[in-house]
């Protein structure tokens, strides 16, 4: 997904100057998302392998601190950042979009992991979720299994540069009567009722095939 | 008539609160929750829920090949790949008696012991963040566990899911760097150990917190099958290495750590002194380690061609002394290419059927930390 980037109007020269004075000249959005995308706040919420990997990332070696985004929130109401680590089951997916709704706007979700995007190994199975994006939107998926700190480091990179792109005039969560209530899936007699949320998630639509006479 | 009952009864409310922890809590590993009632802050009852990540991996490996569910067995006890490719390597082996190189063997040893390290270690981190030691042991213990998987990255490719053996072997040679890297550590970790210890301890809130915590006695601790560092701390002498002598595991001089109170500090310093202990064995196995081949040819033929393998009808259990206990394979066959049954013996689950004997008359926190010293993963208690 490409985002217009957000280009100053301040021509280039005079900023170069003004910065050797001292005097840094931006946009306030410029000034808004660099303060956003550079304390990002995650949430402390591990499902499976890939949280191991999670911590292993916020840890010495790898330290996520150094992006912002060290300070891992026990709770949603407190952060940003929702990274979906491990297999999310049919028993887990009502309890991970009620969190979700529960983080105050802005909030962002990455899918860490072959199984929250898609199931993964264990999507043959009868209990597995096929991807958390059928019930919430997701900004960065993140392959592997599990994947490396590296990967996710990467990830984390790639949701601040879509920060950095957001304008703060259009975007939705600044506008009147937002809802953003993501309803609840329930266990029905056949797995999760409904199986997906439309407005996030539709499944594709098949090729018709013409069959010649 | 008024006044018994005023005696008897304390003269405010003492309504029971029933509490549910998790499965999205800071502090349980994984998705676990447990429904707790509260008669102020003791503990009255504690009903454990489970199935959070359950991945049907039973019902997966009964409708693939032998050799199929070895990387899902990395997915089961996710801290601890390696030991569980051991278990069930062993399982299908016996099933199919297939044999395997010396060689091989030592190199299972030496990475079902640096499993162990990785596996002891980071619990010791996250009991103390449990604890409340708010992140900075997970930080000492990281470090450690990232040296360790760069090992497994080396040998097997990947760092925490390794899928490295086969039945018969392992899937490759060690790397020429390899053995001296591990000498490396081997210098090492005793040195990190003791100052993971003089850190830990004798520290006072420690102590003050786990001791007489969450008392197993011995008798409950046998009935409900506990086994490994649990049934340790508690007193009892049982260590599938020395009892089974599967593997080579005879050829190896070490001690078996007891416990004596069967506290959570117990279970805590009984971890302690396995890993020193499993430094002892990797040092050994380092030295004794014999050239040869890293496969038999059997087992080489069926790891290119697995949907060859057919083992004759029949079932077999292998089991290990994984680092959080007993884990075993149960396998059945029925002579084709899939298993006709396939069962884990998963000691983190079983470790878990005690939780509420250990907490009731204890307060909320302590209920944390005894749920930290049991050692779960929920990879492999749901499965």
């Amino acid at each position: 997904m490409t985002h217009a980037p957000n280009v100053s109007q301040v021509d280039p020269a005079l900023k170069s100057e003004l910065a050797k004075k001292g005097i840094a000249v931006m946009k306030l959005q410029e000034l808004y998302n660099w303060g956003r995308r550079s304390s990002i706040w995650p949430m402390q919420f591990g499902l499976a392998c890939c949280a191991i990997e999670m911590i292993a990332t916020a840890c010495a070696r790898y330290d996520i601190d150094r992006f912002g985004a060290g300070l891992f929130r026990a709770s949603p109401r407190q952060s940003d950042l929702m990274i979906v680590a491990g297999t999310v089951t049919k028993k887990m997916a009502p309890q991970v979009v009620r969190l979700y709704n529960q983080m105050p706007e802005p909030k962002y979700v990455i899918t860490m992991g072959a199984c929250s995007i898609s199931g993964g190994p264990f999507k043959e199975g009868y209990n597995v979720l096929k991807g958390i994006d059928r019930y919430i939107p997701v900004d960065v998926h993140l392959p592997g299994c599990p994947p490396r700190p590296e990967a996710l480091l990467h990830g984390l990179m790639k949701l601040q540069a879509k920060i950095d792109h957001q304008d703060i005039e259009k975007t939705e969560w600044y506008q009147k009567g937002l809802k953003r209530e993501f309803p609840i899936p329930e266990f029905g007699p056949n797995g999760l009722l409904p199986p997906y949320n439309p407005e996030v998630w539709q499944p594709q639509k098949r090729k018709e095939i013409t069959v010649p006479a | 008539m008024m006044e018994h009952t005023l005696i008897s009864k304390p003269d405010f409310d003492t309504q029971t609160l029933e509490v549910s922890l998790g499965p999205q809590h800071p502090s349980t590993h994984g998705v676990f929750r447990m429904n707790v009632v509260l008669d102020g802050e003791t503990i009255v009852k504690l009903k454990p829920v489970m199935g959070y990540l359950h991945r049907n991996h039973e019902k997966l490996a009964e409708n693939m090949s032998y050799l199929g569910s070895m990387p899902y067995t990395d997915r089961l006890d996710y801290i601890c790949s390696m030991t569980n490719n051991f278990a069930y390597a062993l399982a299908v082996e016996k099933l199919a008696g297939i044999e395997v190189p010396e060689r091989a063997q030592y190199i299972r040893i030496i990475m079902a012991e640096l499993t162990r390290l990785v596996n002891h270690t980071l619990l010791i981190g996250f009991l103390l963040n449990d604890l409340g030691a708010f992140f900075t042991p997970v930080l000492y213990a990281f470090r450690e566990r990232e040296k360790i998987l760069d090992l497994f990255e080396e040998v097997a490719g990947s760092r925490m899911m390794c899928n490295y053996f086969r039945f018969g072997g392992v899937k490759a040679d060690l790397t020429p760097d390899f053995l001296p890297r591990v000498k490396e550590l081997i210098q090492n970790y005793p040195r990190f150990l003791d100052e993971f210890e003089a850190l830990l301890s004798e520290n006072e809130i420690l102590m003050a917190r786990t001791q007489k915590v969450g008392v197993l006695p011995k008798e409950l601790a046998v009935s409900a099958s506990i086994t490994g560092p649990m049934l340790r701390a508690s007193g009892v002498p049982y260590d599938i290495r020395k009892v089974d002598h599967y593997s080579l595991y005879d050829r190896f001089k070490f001690r078996v750590p007891i416990g004596e109170h069967g506290d959570v500090y117990d279970r805590y310093y009984i971890r302690v002194l396995e890993m020193r202990e499993s430094i002892k064995i990797l040092d050994q196995a380092v030295k004794e380690i014999p050239s040869g081949d890293v496969i038999s040819k059997v087992g080489a033929g069926f790891a290119k061609a697995p949907r060859n393998f057919k083992p004759k009808a029949g079932e077999a259990y292998g089991r290990i002394e994984a680092p959080k206990g007993e884990l075993g394979f149960f396998v059945v066959s029925d002579g084709t290419n899939k298993p006709y049954r396939y069962h884990v013996r998963a000691p983190s689950f079983i470790n878990l059927t005690i939780l509420e004997d250990m907490c009731l008359g204890h307060k909320v926190p302590d209920a944390i930390i005894i749920l930290g010293s049991i050692d779960i993963v929920l990879g492999e208690v749901d499965r």
